[in-house]
């Protein structure tokens, strides 16, 4: 890396060298059975180069060809945008938890067990169900060096659980799934098993959903399927800059319910998506972006910074080696007072949302969503009553958060991405084939 | 460089020693090019190379499987693929027959488009965002343009050698209209098989989807209800793709007695006039044609409905000799870091006879759905997003209506198809996904197709 840095820095001004090299293991379940154990070995280098004012990029995985990669680079620079920052100097980065020697000691036997654990409970409980499910451990290390001093390093080690069911009858197709991720190993699948358990229970009677306005329950897995992509987009530094952002000037102003509080954490000890600084060098931080229902702040990294005036929030991303975009690290939205039951006991008739298929197709930017419900639940008389099919929900975000019934109590990490309670929102169009 | 058909062959010896049921390695090279606008500006613009193999074995029913970039000590590697595998498999290993093949096969373009200097490519690139900045009433845009050249070198442990090459272009383009908080968006996407052609002298379409786009912002929505939808060829050929074509992926229906009840050959899905073919042998050129797959099986024509029955499936050799059928050609990798998988190629309704306009003729409101924004299925259940959309009145297009949403069930939908145009058109611009694999190049395609009672959502 530093023989490529002090290469790059004879052709450009300012260079940053970033590395991430990782080892992840994976195995695997389908139709019930063990199936397939899968070690994946990678390492990446990007070159990211200023010269002449305008930056230059290129990346290799596999066989490095340092000169290679500057002359890449350079060619690039020629057309690449205008730089509008510099790289950071040498940085105190806070201290984030995020490595657990014990990952990479879980032997394949153990995880073997793990996944035969998940797969009886299921099938046990749900003759005729098949189930795929999958357990993964690996560890990444990360490097970055630039041509100011800037140098960052960091391990990580990850740990999933994964459990999908598939039970079919006649055309009758039920999916049903959950998931944990650790930077702990995770050698108790309960949760994991309770979570998928429940959603059988739930979708073991069909009912039918009426087309009308309902009011609507959505689950942490439900939220991220729904409601959370315009959010992500609408806080994302450049879309404001663009003025494609509808919050972009409301600032200050209060736009969410006033129990809406919403922030970006890299810093949560032992989370896949925590780290202490990002892939730009800049340190992480939690930025808060809805305080009690108001826009707070937006998400950024350095050139989109540059370009606004801020600072940057320390959401300089790269996807494996790519050139850094914004993107979130790890959103939380606070957690309310209500429980789940007590949001079901309200309601006379409604929907209990799991996963909404589609919704990220449309006008997200203006917070329009809709999808077709590919597991959700009718509430009866505050009662849970029955899966319902062939059922689409639609809404706008951002009308939907702006007066929302109850948030839960009952906070949970979905993927690695989002830590959320249920929402109870008051009323979604409901349309229902038939 | 190192050239990996040197370290390939080097290996052939290793894999004929009979440590496992079957074993396979994949070696891979790639360049790529890209470049993205957001706005006025250049965002992004950067070059990527990238080399990288992996070894896969079967012994007894189960599978180990390796990637690495490090292309040194190959030969532990293979003993890790082996080890897995044997950790795994408790049963007996199922593999359709094929022949062994040894043939090397160019990309058959005259010019690698990675080659093509950045210069060149900015300067289309340009013109194209000038014309939709040119447009009164634009808000923004965005254009992804991207490029590869990729060389694949296959060889298993039955003595095949198979080196591939192949290029590929994909351009999107999509121009951005706002008003009063408003949004409104039309794109288009295109590809081919590594001609960089093909995304020359688009400038009239693009000023096209520009004032479409600011039009949408005025559009009426339609309202939420059953309609008869008439589906562009693209937006049918999405149809044909994700939600039907998805199915016919044996992997999940092998070991799945219940979708084997569903999906049993012979059934019949549609009427008589309905035929929906994959095929990655003909037509040749496209972005999912290939002779080999990642297994080295020879791709085929194979038809999934012919005259509305269930007649054929996708398969990779293991779910073709669990179901006792032949292999299709279909086990597909998006790179190296995976092991193949059942994909599709091009997929695609076969034209029938019906003109557009006697199509729409006799009906007295429906909706006209084209292009496409996006679709995902979950087996019988699908949603896709149509880029742009029209009332059909008394048997005229009448006025644009903001795109609509369309879902259902497809078993229904396939039996809704109740007219079937005579003007196939394909789509090169579609990158498919499943699991973790992603973008895969595909194509797909139709004529115009009719569908009774399709429910539509207007967000």
């Amino acid at each position: 890396m530093e023989a490529i840095l002090s290469r790059a820095q004879k052709a450009a001004k300012e260079a940053e060298v970033f590395a991430v090299t990782s080892e992840e293991t994976q195995v695997r379940f389908d139709a019930n059975r063990l199936k397939q154990m899968e070690t994946n070995q990678s390492t990446s280098v990007a070159l990211r180069i200023i010269k002449d004012g305008k930056t230059g990029y290129a990346i290799t995985t596999g066989m490095t060809d340092g000169q290679q990669l500057v002359n890449d680079a350079v060619e690039t620079a020629a057309f690449g945008s205008e730089a509008k920052f510099s790289l950071p100097d040498a940085t105190r980065y806070p201290e984030v938890e995020i490595f657990d020697p014990a990952v990479s000691q879980v032997p394949i036997k153990d995880m073997v067990a793990l996944g035969e654990k998940m797969v009886a409970a299921v099938t046990v409980h749900t003759p005729g169900i098949l189930c795929y499910a999958s357990i993964n451990r690996s560890t990444m290390t990360v490097r970055l060096i630039n041509s100011r001093g800037g140098q960052a390093e960091y391990k990580k080690a990850f740990f999933s659980l994964d459990l999908e069911g598939n039970l079919i009858e006649g055309t009758d197709m039920l999916f049903v799934w959950d998931g944990e991720s650790s930077c702990h190993p995770l050698l108790d699948p309960e949760k994991v098993i309770d979570a998928v358990l429940r959603q059988l229970d739930w979708a073991r009677e069909k009912a039918k959903a009426p087309t009308k306005t309902l009011p609507v329950i959505f689950t942490p897995n439900g939220m991220a399927s729904a409601l959370i992509s315009p959010l992500v987009s609408a806080f994302n530094g450049k879309v404001v800059l663009e003025g494609a952002s509808p919050l972009g000037e409301k600032v200050g102003k209060t736009v969410f319910d006033k129990n809406f509080n919403l922030y970006d954490d890299p810093t949560v000890p032992y989370r896949p998506a925590s780290r202490p600084c990002d892939d730009e060098g800049v340190a992480s931080q939690r930025t808060q972006l809805v305080e009690e229902g108001a826009v707070k702040g937006f998400l950024y990294d350095l050139q989109t910074a540059g370009l606004a005036k801020k600072k940057s929030t320390g959401n300089g991303n790269r996807s494996r080696a790519s050139l850094p975009t914004i993107s979130p690290s790890a959103l939380v939205v606070a957690p309310g007072k209500t429980t789940f039951n007590d949001m079901v006991a309200d309601i006379k008739e409604g929907l209990v949302v799991e996963q909404l298929m589609g919704s990220e197709q449309g006008n997200v930017l203006g917070g329009d969503f809709s999808g077709n419900v590919l597991l959700g639940y009718k509430i009866e008389k505050g009662k849970i009553v029955g899966r319902v099919k062939d059922t689409m929900v639609s809404g706008n975000v951002y009308q939907i958060l702006k007066d929302i019934a109850a948030i839960g109590s009952e906070a949970k990490w979905v993927s690695s991405f989002l830590q959320t309670p249920p929402f109870y929102c008051k009323g979604l169009s409901v349309s229902s084939k038939g | 460089m190192s050239n990996i058909e040197e370290i390939a062959q080097s290996l052939a010896g290793e894999l004929k020693k009979g440590q496992a049921d079957y074993l396979e390695a994949r070696f891979e090279e790639n360049e790529t090019s890209h470049i993205t606008y957001r706005g006025k500006a250049i965002e992004s613009v950067g070059r990527s190379t990238a080399s990288g193999g992996n070894v896969r074995a079967l012994v007894r029913g189960g599978w180990g499987f390796t990637s690495f970039n490090d292309l040194a000590g190959l030969k532990k590697r293979v003993s890790l693929a082996v080890e897995q595998a044997q950790a795994t498999g408790t049963d007996l290993s199922f593999l359709a027959p094929i022949e062994s093949a040894q043939e090397t096969i160019s990309s058959g373009v005259k010019q690698n488009p990675v080659t093509i200097p950045l210069t060149e490519k900015k300067h289309l690139l340009d013109e194209y965002n000038e014309i939709i900045w040119g447009t009164p009433g634009i808000k923004t845009s965005s254009i992804v343009y991207s490029d590869s050249r990729k060389k694949v070198v296959f060889l298993n442990s039955e003595g095949s050698l198979i080196s591939q090459e192949r290029a590929d272009v994909t351009i999107l383009l999509n121009a951005i209209a706002a008003k009063d908080g408003e949004v409104q968006q039309m794109h288009i996407s295109l590809g081919s098989r590594g001609d960089f052609k093909v995304i020359k002298g688009l400038h009239q379409r693009v000023r096209e989807i520009a004032q479409k786009a600011v039009a949408l912002l005025d559009a009426p929505q339609a309202k939420d209800s059953e309609y008869t939808v008439v589906l562009d060829p693209l937006l049918a050929g999405v149809f044909a793709h994700e939600a039907f074509g998805h199915l016919s992926e044996s992997d999940f229906i092998f070991e799945n007695e219940r979708m084997r009840e569903i999906m049993v050959l012979g059934k019949q899905f549609g009427a008589q006039h309905l035929n929906i073919v994959d095929s990655a042998s003909d037509p040749a050129g496209m972005r999912g044609s290939y002779k080999y797959d990642d297994e080295g099986t020879p791709s085929v024509k194979t038809y999934l409905i012919r005259e509305g029955k269930l007649v054929g499936r996708l398969h990779s050799r293991e779910t073709a000799a669990k179901m006792n059928e032949k292999p299709s050609g279909n086990a597909r990798a998006v790179n190296y870091r995976f092991p193949p998988i059942v994909r599709m190629t091009n997929t695609y309704i076969e034209p029938g006879v019906m003109s557009f306009q006697d199509m729409i003729a006799d009906i007295k409101e429906g909706i006209y759905a084209k292009n496409m924004f996006g679709g995902t299925t979950a087996m019988e259940m699908f949603t896709f997003s149509a880029g742009e959309a029209y009332m059909i009145r008394n048997g005229k297009i009448a006025e644009a209506i903001r795109p609509v949403k369309l879902t259902g069930n497809v078993f229904d939908t396939l039996k809704n198809i109740d007219a079937i145009g005579n003007d196939l058109d394909m789509n090169q611009g579609g990158g498919c996904g499943k699991g973790s694999q992603a973008p895969l190049p595909v194509s797909l395609g139709s004529p115009h197709i009719r569908i009774q009672h399709c429910l539509i959502g207007g967000k």
